[in-house]
């Protein structure tokens, strides 16, 4: 750590930041590390790992059991995000837009579903998708189909549950760098003969792709993770990685293999932060990487600047 | 001056134009035509419909009445990317996740130009505006004056038919404001392009402008050259937002033959000229500049001419001038602003001094009460 200026104040903040690391040691960091390692042990006849390295279970994971598992996740991960994407993207930027005064009680009303547990609420969705639900009886009722449609138990339902739970976190980040976004901006281009939409596209997507990359791990992640709404709304037919990882650890009692699911899951997560922090670093723009670029030392571009016009001039 | 707005074809007209916001009116009947080359500004207080102006030329901003005509074509209802007509915004509005070449390119790219071209224009403007080094640089990796410079190429590089620059300044500070108000005429004299400019600034206005019109509450109150606007205004509200003046209460008593009055000031008699027309019992104010008038210490004046008796309250020593309040027998507050004389070094005013006060006949400027 490095040294802080002293002052009363230095006691305090070494202390705060001392709380904080052993807060992240102690409940992220340490779990983390336990996974890896019991990523790596084999399995034991009476004891959920015993201490004998082995890449055996990542090995297994290569088997084509997890490989399905792994794919239907992905696919459907993938689906949920995209939906989420394009159902949150004009949602968002169309609450960041409105009159100030209006923007709260919009923001509220996508937190308001966060006040109820989400587990209640994948029940709820039953209701609404069940064989009796309210979307086969509309139809019904409206006459377009005769029988109930088969909505219960698929990946489809599985799909419309990630979806619906999913879907506020993707708006919040599209929210928060919507509104940051300078309107200025958009008038410069439209000002420079960018017609609307090649003005958001060379605009306000690169200026909001990191709103857009948070929201999407932010989406895809947990729901590669989430293993009660499959388990409610898609049955025990289809398989996903969190229900894997679940089984794993709670039913079939092999850790190791858990753990290595878990590992790859949590690689996942690496990577796309990787990814997130690369795409913010683009919009931000190095300081450093330009200062170096330019002519000069790069330490007074304001003395820089003042001596441009005498030379204008001459 | 060069341009004759009258007689060459207008680049830009307002005809009739008002913008209504709700109930409020921004801008009341603005007729406007400015010539081709010509570089003019708008000058008022914040909320006078200045910006307005400029969003409606723009294209940001649709005219509730009246007309736009760019070089001669109706543009009223068209969009802000089909007009030949850019913009420096007042905070630059530089595309922080481009490079300073593609903001500079943006405009040239979106017109589809080949890639040669934009690179010949692109180099081209960056090396007018002394950018090229800095070409890789993103916006935030500039100073605020590099900022500005880009954000007059990545105007300018599109030949656009007019410039609109709105309060470009106001971010820089004192000294490179200076620099900039200099370096933006000089290029406005190399590229011949149209300059629209809007500033609450009068000494930038004046220090840049063909033409100045200053405007009040939605209305252009006067148009004309920096030195007409200054020592010709036209009504009490310019005269005040143009520098400091001396305003006196006066009646015509009669109308002498060659276009002079006689005219009764804070109760003297005196001769003024003025353009125009006013009847015999009519009150008028009658304008002086501060550094118009001339302070006599009273046992130094040699009492012929028109003067006034008075007293000094104050004297500001502000380096090139001394600034001199004073208040005249009939109770009137001036101020008169003298330059230091060469040849009479130990000349000293002090408060309480008795002094004679006149000016140089035919500078004052006469108009009727109601000019508010």
């Amino acid at each position: 750590m490095p040294r802080l200026p002293g002052g009363g104040g230095s006691a305090f903040r070494a202390f705060g930041i001392s709380v904080t690391w052993f807060w992240l040691g102690a409940f992220a960091l340490l779990p983390s590390l336990a996974l890896l390692l019991v990523s790596v042990l084999d399995r034991g006849e009476l004891d959920f790992f015993i201490p004998a390295l082995t890449l055996g279970n990542y090995r297994e994971l290569l088997g084509p059991v997890f490989l399905r598992v792994l794919w239907d996740s992905v696919r459907l991960a993938f689906f949920s995000t995209l939906v989420c994407l394009l159902a949150g993207y004009p949602f968002a930027y169309h609450i960041a837009r409105a009159r100030p005064k209006w923007r709260p009680w919009l923001l509220l009303l996508v937190i308001i579903p966060f006040w109820t547990n989400s587990l209640i609420r994948t029940y709820a969705l039953i209701l609404i998708i069940g064989a009796q639900g309210m979307v086969n009886r509309l139809l019904m009722a409206l006459g377009l189909i005769d029988a109930p449609l088969v909505i219960m138990y698929t990946d489809f339902a599985v799909f419309v549950g990630l979806t619906y739970t999913l879907l506020p976190f993707m708006v919040l980040p599209l929210y928060a760098s919507i509104e940051k976004l300078d309107t200025n901006l958009l008038d410069a281009a439209r000002d420079l003969g960018a017609g609307s939409l090649r003005a958001f596209w060379h605009i306000t997507l690169p200026l909001t792709l990191p709103g857009i990359v948070a929201g999407c791990m932010l989406v895809f992640l947990p729901s590669l993770g989430i293993f009660y709404v499959p388990e409610i709304l898609g049955g025990a037919k289809n398989m996903l990685l969190g229900t894997f990882i679940k089984n794993q650890f709670l039913v079939a009692n092999n850790w190791p293999l858990g753990a290595a699911a878990s590992a790859v899951l949590t690689l996942a997560l690496i990577l796309m932060a990787g990814l997130y922090r690369l795409s913010s670093l683009r919009v931000a723009g190095r300081e450093k990487k330009g200062l170096l670029g330019g002519n000069g030392d790069g330490k007074n571009p304001r003395r820089e600047a003042a001596n441009l016009p005498e030379a204008a001039l001459r | 001056m060069l341009d004759t707005p009258v007689s060459a074809p207008p680049i830009i007209e307002l005809r009739g134009v008002a913008k209504y916001y709700g109930s409020t009116a921004a801008l009341h009947n603005i007729n406007l035509s400015i010539a081709n080359g010509e570089f003019l500004t708008l000058l008022g207080p914040s909320g006078c419909g200045k910006t307005t102006i400029l969003r409606l030329i723009s294209g940001f901003e649709s005219p509730s009445r009246g007309e736009l005509l760019l070089n001669g074509e109706d543009i009223t209802d068209a969009a802000p990317e089909r007009r030949q007509v850019n913009t420096v915004f007042q905070n630059y509005a530089l595309f922080p996740h481009m490079s300073v070449w593609d903001n500079v390119a943006f405009g040239l790219k979106m017109q589809r130009r080949s890639r040669a071209e934009i690179s010949d224009r692109v180099s081209e403007v960056l090396r007018r505006v002394h950018m090229e080094a800095l070409a890789d640089r993103k916006p935030r990796q500039l100073s605020g004056g590099q900022q500005q410079r880009v954000a007059i190429a990545r105007a300018i590089v599109n030949n656009p038919l007019l410039l609109l620059l709105d309060e470009p300044f106001s971010a820089l500070d004192f000294k490179l404001r200076k620099q900039m108000q200099l370096e933006i005429k000089h290029l406005q004299r190399q590229i011949g392009i149209t300059f629209v400019f809007v500033t609450h600034d009068q000494e930038e206005a004046f220090a840049m402008s063909d033409r100045v019109a200053v405007m009040n509450e939605g209305e252009i109150r006067q148009i004309g050259s920096s030195q007409e606007i200054y020592e010709e205004p036209e009504n009490l509200f310019v005269a005040h937002f143009v520098g400091e003046i001396n305003v006196l209460e006066a009646t015509i008593t009669s109308r002498l033959d060659d276009g002079a009055y006689t005219a009764n000031v804070e109760g003297k008699d005196f001769k003024l000229r003025s353009k125009r027309e006013f009847e015999a019992g009519e009150d008028v104010k009658v304008l002086l500049r501060p550094e118009d008038l001339i302070v006599y210490l009273e046992n130094e004046h040699p009492f012929t001419g028109q003067f006034f008796l008075g007293r000094i309250d104050e004297a500001i020593y502000k380096g090139a001038t001394v600034d001199i309040l004073l208040t005249l027998d009939s109770g009137r507050k001036l101020q008169a602003a003298e330059f230091f004389n060469e040849d009479d070094v130990d000349i000293s005013y002090s408060p309480g001094d008795r002094v004679a006060l006149s000016w140089v006949e035919g500078w004052e400027v006469v108009l009727d009460s109601e000019g508010e």
